[in-house]
């Protein structure tokens, strides 16, 4: 692995077993056994996927639904194992997979952010020091000491999204989460990535083609869970534009 | 093998600061929204020992200062019982979280049996409280009463790791484990002498080790003397064997979690 590369992903297959995701009670599970019923129904949501992105990078994935972004995604930040295949990350990691994740609902957004920063692996002393930017970039305002639980969608991705940069990752995974964030803050955002992480590297999904042109300069276009085309990032937008019209 | 052991130590390192957020957020959420707050882990057990001691120390007139007899034992139950309650169900419930960032999952079962032992130590003061009044001698055998307790600790992490792997699997655990300790707490001399179970059941209680973890701690509160050394090492074994099994089935199972919860 080379100094530059901060991603390496190889060869990497995921199979789920559709059968096994829907037994979570013991007696379904023992009749199953007894009737010799625990058949194994796999499917593969990634097939043979490799992959290196460099420092800096910003990388947009592209597809349908079910075409294995997530799946890669949470791969990558070691959420999920693969089947086959190996992963190498080399750098710090601030996924935000999905709104708000590391948040308690019952928690204020003041207690949130230490919370959050402990589960991305910053102490308290660390983040107290973040704590004014985060509440500022955010734009929560007095609603920071009001519980999680009462934040709109837009509050929790801005929450989240500050954490997460204010940390200054290596690496930064955005799973949909900047679209529920108005046009003001999809700004803001743009305006951070490029300022305070140009060095960061950048893996991004999102069904908006526009943000994926607006936030990367590289595109993965995934199908069925292999990878078809990857380039220039208006390049393949085009083409994936392209497919998409012709469905 | 030795580098996995490093991984696991830096990983530790790591989440150090994850470890007592976790723990804090455990005491905190726990008491949030009463008015009472924290004064509650002192009127919980204040309030169960009146209780119990309006109803049975009549009946067990022969036990020698009922209430810190029923105190010092139920103290210990609720330590165990808590504690691997909580991680059983901490590990389901932290799903959100382990499901879009890595995070270790023992965590979650540390925090629920550390939290747990925040409680415990709040309520010593009141167990020291009624000894006060009861006039109890207090002796240096108090102090030893801390290795009991550590093996508690280890003997709830062990089981919580368990019962938490089974739980993901199958959710009826839960339903379950509500049941048995349910049953161990009328299989343990909490709140009756020892010596009413008949020589025919005396099973329950020698091959639990909680019941001598009881013993221990009714030997350094109440009668001020050291326990025995064989009290102390059979519960000790039992609690590193949980451990064991514990770490193994964690280990060998938590990269599945994710497709049950």
């Amino acid at each position: 692995m080379s100094k530059d590369t901060v991603i390496e992903v190889d060869n990497v297959s995921m199979e789920f077993n559709l059968s096994e995701e829907k037994t979570d009670n013991l007696k379904e599970f023992v009749i199953k056994l007894l009737k010799k019923e625990v058949r194994f129904q796999s499917f593969w949501a990634l097939n043979n996927v490799s992959l290196k992105i460099n420092r800096g990078e910003k990388v947009g994935f592209v597809g349908l639904n079910g075409a294995g972004k997530s799946t890669l995604l949470k791969i990558i930040s070691g959420v999920l194992k693969p089947t086959k295949g190996s992963v190498k990350v080399n750098g710090d990691l601030a996924p935000l997979l999905s709104l708000g994740s590391g948040f308690d609902n019952n928690y204020t957004g003041r207690e949130n952010i230490f919370l959050n920063g402990a589960v991305l692996g910053h102490s308290r002393t660390e983040m107290s020091k973040k704590f004014d930017d985060i509440v500022e970039f955010s734009e929560i305002g007095d609603f920071i000491d009001v519980p999680v639980k009462n934040y709109s969608s837009g509050m929790r991705s801005r929450l989240s999204f500050s954490i997460a940069t204010s940390i200054n990752p290596d690496i930064l995974i955005l799973d949909e989460v900047l679209s529920v964030g108005d046009m003001s803050f999809q700004r803001k955002c743009k305006e951070r990535m490029n300022n305070m992480m140009s060095d960061a590297s950048l893996l991004f999904v999102s069904h908006s083609v526009s943000q994926v042109r607006n936030l990367c300069d590289k595109a993965i276009w995934l199908h069925k869970g292999s990878i078809i085309a990857s380039g220039e990032v208006n390049e393949i937008c085009d083409q994936y534009e392209a497919y998409v019209k012709n469905l | 093998m030795s580098e996995i052991q490093i991984k696991g130590l830096n990983d530790f390192n790591k989440y150090k600061s994850l470890l007592s957020e976790l723990v804090r957020k455990d005491v905190k959420i726990k008491y949030r929204n009463s008015v009472l707050g924290v004064l509650w882990s002192f009127l919980d057990p204040l309030l169960r020992m009146v209780v119990m001691t309006i109803i049975f120390s009549t009946l067990f007139h022969r036990v020698q200062n009922y209430p810190v007899y029923y105190l010092s034992g139920q103290l210990i139950y609720s330590l165990f019982v808590g504690g691997s309650s909580q991680a059983m169900r901490s590990m389901v419930s932290s799903a959100t979280i382990w499901k879009s960032i890595y995070v270790p999952k023992y965590l979650y079962v540390l925090s629920a049996v550390l939290s747990n032992f925040v409680t415990f130590s709040l309520s010593l003061i009141v167990l020291f409280g009624i000894m006060f009044v009861t006039n109890v001698h207090f002796t240096v055998y108090i102090i030893f009463a801390s290795l009991p307790v550590l093996i508690t600790l280890v003997l709830t992490t062990g089981v919580g790791l368990i019962i938490g792997t089974l739980n993901i699997f199958f959710r009826d655990v839960e339903h379950l484990y509500n049941v048995f300790t349910l049953l161990l707490m009328y299989s343990l001399p909490i709140f009756y002498p020892e010596d009413i179970i008949p020589a025919s059941f005396k099973f329950i209680h020698t091959y639990n080790p909680l019941f001598y973890l009881l013993k221990c701690m009714r030997d350094c509160f109440l009668y001020g003397k050291l326990y025995s050394l064989p009290d102390l090492i059979f519960p000790a074994i039992a609690a590193v064997v949980f451990l064991i099994i514990g770490i193994f089935m964690l280990k060998r199972y938590q990269d599945r979690f994710i497709l049950y919860v």
